[in-house]
């Protein structure tokens, strides 16, 4: 009996738990980009960036408070720093969508076109980053590490296996749900939210209506901005923040978004759990976990591991595949906003 | 000004600014610069034949160039024997039994369209087992092949054939990939179709990084034979330096030179056929259908256009220029470093290129890949020039002139970026427009 709980603490502390903290974070990054899809119509290449400059401005607030002697007790002071960094996050999207998306709005341009631009701002914001902050690593995590540490979780239950919980971990998890729950109150309770979702499902009989076409574009804009610099902070939490991982987590954050559905957000946040928890298990070594259950004859030799972790981003582009393959619109097709 | 003097005009102001470079710096990196001008050109033209001549968005140009690389690097390098013998059939093994795999998913997948849902799980589960059997077979011998002489070789080596080959094979390896990415992605809609080339490409890198049996990964494969002669050679031979000793320069320098010159050759040989066929194909009347796909797909359909099969024709094509430039690329480095290959500077460079030249317009590309490349490189000493002058008046040491001169060599995406919104935006049809027809 102790060995099956064994195995299932090991999958439980190298899986299901970073698996939990990855997939919030990738569902509010789906979310972020299914939410420009519905209402501005274009797969947005810069939101990658636009996680990692929130995560930034996020990352200079914190250092303000830090000098200042402000923290969070045992949370990430980061936490605090959140509202600044989504209120620059913000306006810098409001900017760009004044000085560059507005005009090809105007022109009715086609989709290929709004894809080229957003390649072009994540140059420039991809750049800004680098000119502000350098392109090193930066740990901005502080206050308490664990919540609970592999040597207590061993103690408390004489197992031999050890479950570590990262505060970080914790805190991406009860902030993605709070975020979440937020949009969805936002989305479907609330006058704007209705207007927006209405926007997303027929443009013209919304403009009929009487729908502001550029108050539903700049409702979206802030909740992007929003979406991105908090997913974008609870990675940089979790891992580190390196500016160039932001463009590598668009792989993973498509992908999301596309099993889903795009458009959809409850299928952008199923997707993010779908892509990260087959990136975790793909790429686990069930070494530990068979031996524990495999009788002792049958111990295995090798890492038994299906894809090294050096491939986890191809997990997301396999999955992306597939559905590509066998069902094009996603999980959750038919259904918008 | 008619058009014609106006599109030589800016081609003749490109030739002045390499002579610029050959007198105010030397004409070392002024033939430097021209030959990797040349290799961008190349590459412009390959984006320019999907972009402009289809409308079709490949984000995944570093991957084909990549491939283009591994290909330069597999046809030239001799093989490593001892490596061929300690894993070589389980390679084979390996390779037939994932061949098999696929084969047999597409069979279990095509055959059971009555099962409904259990037709996924059965699928998968052939796919599954086909990939186990494939990891037994092959493990062993990659870890064979990774003992072999780890500090030279560790990898099963190539063919050991002349580095030119590598150029077509090159272009028939990035056509390869094409292929299996726009069988996925075309037809759906547009955007899939830049996600998938996104994710191909990373994959692509990522598969070059960390298949040491393959490529040696991140060790890197140096010294790969070269097209043309070597300096050492060069300097030894009693005719270069009789002729040598007749110029106005040191025997090193003309032997650099000599090389760089025969490099500049080959590639405007190069240049020159793959621009000869661009243009012929785009007056022909495949051209005229492309751009009618391009302009009205409905339209093209209505009168019997297959667009997802011409789509993937030009898909194709234009990653197999892309393919021959990346080939070219390793051989003129003579060295296969994956981890050089970023996305900034071989996927969004080449569109920047391809955007500012004018889209649609061969000619356009080329001088695209010229300029951007050209001002890429200067923009360096440039910025940091600029950066200086900005901050002269204050202080040496102040923190804020420290940062911005360490910065300057991240100004260039920042201007890049700037450049390809502003050209979008105020002249979106580039350097040398698109000619109607």
């Amino acid at each position: 009996m102790s060995d099956v709980l064994n195995a299932l603490v090991i999958l439980a502390n190298f899986v299901i738990v970073p698996g939990l903290a990855y997939g919030s974070q990738l569902a509010l990054g789906a979310l972020g980009v299914t939410l420009v899809y519905a209402v501005l119509r274009f797969s947005n290449f810069a939101h990658g960036e636009t996680m990692a400059i929130g995560t930034m401005f996020v990352i200079l607030a914190t250092w303000g408070l830090q000098s200042a002697g402000i923290g969070f007790g045992p949370l990430p002071t980061a936490l605090l720093a959140l509202p600044v960094g989504i209120f620059a996050a913000i306006i810098l999207c409001l900017v760009t969508d004044r000085l560059v998306y507005r005009y090809y709005r105007r022109q009715k341009a086609s989709g290929v076109i709004y894809l080229i631009v957003s390649v072009g701002v994540m140059f420039v914001y991809n750049g800004l980053i680098r000119f502000v902050i350098g392109p090193r690593d930066q740990v901005f995590a502080d206050g308490q590490r664990f919540i609970m540490k592999a040597r207590e979780f061993k103690q408390m239950t004489g197992l031999n296996e050890g479950l570590a919980i990262k505060t970080t971990q914790a805190v991406t998890v009860v902030t993605a749900i709070v975020t979440v729950a937020a949009v969805f109150w936002f989305l479907n309770r609330t006058r704007t939210g209705k207007s927006m979702r209405a926007f997303s499902d027929n443009e013209d009989l919304a403009l009929l209506s009487g729908i502001n076409p550029d108050r539903v574009v700049m409702i979206a804009w802030i909740m992007t901005a929003a979406l991105a610099t908090i997913a974008g902070t609870l990675y940089g939490l979790d891992k580190s923040f390196k500016p160039f991982v932001y463009l590598q987590l668009l792989l993973p954050i498509f992908a999301a978004a596309i099993v889903g559905g795009v458009g959809n957000p409850i299928g952008a946040i199923a997707g993010g759990f779908v892509i990260a928890f087959s990136e975790l298990f793909v790429t686990f070594a069930y070494k530990r976990v068979v031996t524990y259950l495999a009788p002792e004859s049958m111990a295995p030799d090798t890492l038994v591991q299906f894809l090294s972790t050096d491939y986890k981003f191809a997990v997301s582009f396999v999955i992306l595949v597939i559905v590509l393959l066998v069902r094009p619109t996603g999980i959750f097709s038919g259904k918008s906003l | 000004m008619s058009n014609s003097v106006r599109n030589l005009s800016l081609f003749a102001l490109m030739a002045l600014l390499f002579m610029t470079v050959g007198f105010v710096q030397s004409w070392d990196v002024s033939l430097t610069l021209l030959n990797m001008c040349i290799i961008s050109a190349i590459m412009a033209l390959g984006v320019n034949i999907q972009w402009g001549y289809a409308g079709l968005f490949n984000v995944g140009t570093m991957g084909f160039a990549a491939l283009g690389g591994l290909a330069a690097m597999l046809v030239s390098v001799p093989p490593v024997a001892g490596a061929w013998q300690a894993g070589g059939a389980g390679i084979f093994g390996g390779l037939v039994a994932a061949l098999l795999t696929v084969a047999a998913g597409v069979y279990a997948w095509r055959r059971t369209l009555h099962l409904g849902r259990r037709r996924y799980w059965l699928t998968g589960l052939v796919v599954l087992l086909g990939y186990v059997v494939m990891r037994a077979i092959i493990d062993p011998a990659v870890e064979a092949i990774e003992a072999v002489d780890v500090t030279t070789s560790g990898f099963l080596g190539g063919l050991g054939m002349p580095i030119i080959l590598s150029w077509l094979v090159g272009g028939l390896f990035a056509a390869g990939a094409a292929w299996v990415v726009g069988k996925i992605s075309l037809g759906l809609r547009s955007d899939y179709l830049a996600i998938a080339t996104l994710g191909i490409s990373e994959i692509i890198i990522y598969f070059l990084k960390f298949e040491d049996w393959l490529t040696r990964g991140v060790k890197n494969v140096t010294g790969l034979p070269r097209p043309v002669p070597y300096e050492v050679d060069l300097k030894q031979s009693p005719v270069f330096q009789s002729w040598a000793g007749g110029l106005d320069m040191s025997i090193d320098t003309a032997a650099s030179i000599t090389v760089k010159l025969c490099y500049a050759g080959l590639f405007s040989v190069v240049l020159l056929v793959v621009l000869y066929l661009s243009e012929v194909a785009l007056r022909s009347p495949w051209g005229r259908m492309m751009r009618a796909i391009r302009d009205n797909e409905t339209a093209a359909a209505a009168m019997g256009k297959n667009v997802t099969r011409r789509h993937l024709q030009v898909f194709i094509l234009g990653s197999a220029v892309v393919g021959v430039a990346g080939a070219m690329l390793t051989t003129l480095d003579g060295q296969f470093s994956p981890p050089t290959y970023q996305p900034l500077r071989f996927t969004f460079l080449i569109w920047v290129m391809v955007i500012i030249g004018g889209s649609g317009n061969n000619w356009g590309a080329v001088l695209g890949g010229f300029i951007i490349w050209f001002f890429w490189i200067e923009a360096e000493p440039i910025g940091l020039w600029l950066m200086g002058a900005l901050t002269s008046g204050m202080a040496p040491d102040h923190w804020l002139r420290l940062h911005l001169i360490e910065s300057a060599a991240h100004m260039r995406l920042l201007t890049m970026g700037l450049v390809l919104l502003l050209v979008l935006r105020f002249a979106p049809r580039g350097l040398i427009p698109e000619v109607k027809r």
